[in-house]
């Protein structure tokens, strides 16, 4: 399943700019027609990213819908599936726009220690 | 994959010069230093396996309901939250833009011809190569998890063919069709076929550089496919219905198939052919003809010229 190599082009990404730094959050943006499924990035996500920066890192998937508009009444139509219908209900919308991005939104890494910060734990 | 773990054994893909004989690996992945114990995981309750859209990560008001919540929340004040914005395939993708740019400096046509194992490609592939043989120079990159039986089946034709092995694999790379391409080394005004990995579901993801996306459809495979795989239908730009030879046999309806595949990608092309009979090929061949000299630009040609043969070329290739 392709999803193993989504998961190891997030690490390759997020590794090069988190530096020495543990990532602990990853969010991704994956749109509703994007061809990744986010069941499945979590499944193997732990096990995946275990021995890289990543491991023990939590996935936040953001799902993002595509736009499209209605041919029969000209509304503008929030796409949440592949196969979706106005709100009048007509499934004749045009092609849909967007929506099948998947983007690593931003990451949270660990913070290297400060004085400051040491001195406060102990 | 690994049906224990999950991984991908630290497989890389093998790649094999039909000419030579020659196989070697490419693109060793980071799995390769995964210890590959089939033991307990530990890892059967997926506690941060939801989907929620919240800003969790900037907001440091939230409640904390355990002992040490000064520390906790010290530390989770100073978590560094870097934004990427950064398309995860960025690398396949710009892999793939660089072979793209190889392939047009050179006016070589390359498609990527997917399916499901079974539909046809191979045997297709071997009629075109034959019934063009002499007017359209063609090379042929093969994509199979193991074995180089399709390549050899190319090779037979006395086409140039590289076969790629993936191991475990569900689908072709752009890094992969990078290298194979300098050991093709495929001349000028050429088509280079390849023939992804059987696989109505992950290549869709993965560009690799090429032109077009072509899918083939047999028959025997139902007429709903196109809904069942709409991400694939909606990547190419050309269906090929083949194995029409066998309609009188089976229950498929050409028309709801053809209307399927329209309702998911309104512009995509159809053809219907049998690979083994030869009905229809005609209109293949029309249509690899006109794509490989769309592909083409007179670089004689001014700057608003070029634009203008660019866009007459484009129309062009999209009209049966």
């Amino acid at each position: 399943m392709h999803e193993l190599a989504v998961i190891e082009s997030i690490v390759e990404a997020c590794s090069d700019h988190a530096g020495n730094a543990r990532v602990l959050h990853v969010t991704l943006e994956i749109g509703v027609l994007a061809c990744v499924t986010p069941d499945a990035l979590h499944f193997c996500y732990d096990i995946a990213v275990e021995g890289t920066p990543l491991e023990g890192s939590e996935l936040e998937i953001l799902r993002i819908p595509a736009h499209s508009r209605c041919l029969d009444c000209s509304s503008e139509v929030v796409m949440y599936e592949m196969f979706a219908r106005c709100a009048c209900g007509s499934i004749n919308i045009e092609p849909p726009r967007g929506g099948d991005g998947l983007r690593i939104k931003s990451m949270e890494i660990e913070p290297v220690p400060t004085r400051d910060s040491i001195a406060e734990v102990s | 994959m690994c049906t224990t773990c999950g991984c991908s054994d630290g497989a890389a893909a093998t790649v094999t010069d039909m000419l030579t004989g020659k196989a070697y690996v490419i693109g060793a992945h980071a799995h390769e230093q995964h210890a590959h114990e089939h033991h307990a995981h530990g890892h059967s309750e997926h506690s941060h396996g939801h989907d929620h859209d919240h800003a969790h990560s900037h907001d440091h008001d939230h409640p904390h309901d355990h002992a040490h919540d000064h520390i906790h929340a010290h530390l989770h004040s100073r978590t560094h939250s870097v934004t990427l914005e950064q398309d995860v395939l960025a690398k396949n993708n710009r892999l793939a833009e660089r072979n793209r740019g190889w392939l047009e400096s050179r006016n070589i046509l390359a498609l990527n011809l997917v399916s499901s194992p079974g539909a046809g490609k191979t045997t297709l592939l071997e009629r075109t190569i034959r019934d063009l043989s002499g007017t359209m120079s063609i090379s042929v990159v093969e994509g199979d998890q193991e074995t180089t039986f399709d390549a050899e089946r190319i090779r037979a034709t006395g086409c140039r063919s590289v076969q790629i092995n993936t191991g475990t694999g569900c689908h072709l790379e752009a890094e992969m069709l990078a290298h194979v391409l300098k050991q093709l080394d495929p001349p000028a005004d050429s088509v280079v076929m390849v023939e992804n990995v059987g696989n109505l579901v992950c290549p869709a993801l993965f560009d690799l550089g090429e032109q077009a996306k072509v899918v083939i459809l047999s028959v025997t495979e139902g007429a709903d496919k196109p809904l069942k795989y709409p991400h694939m239908f909606r990547a190419s730009s050309l269906m090929i219905l083949n194995k029409i030879d066998l309609l009188p046999h089976v229950a498929f309806d050409v028309d709801t198939c053809i209307d399927y595949a329209h309702r998911v990608n309104p512009d995509i092309e159809v053809l219907q052919v049998s690979a083994t009979t030869g009905e229809g090929l005609a209109g293949w061949y029309a249509w690899l003809r006109r794509a490989l000299s769309a592909n083409s630009i007179d670089t004689n040609c001014s700057d608003d010229a070029i634009e203008v043969q660019r866009e007459t070329g484009v129309a062009k290739s999209q009209n049966v």
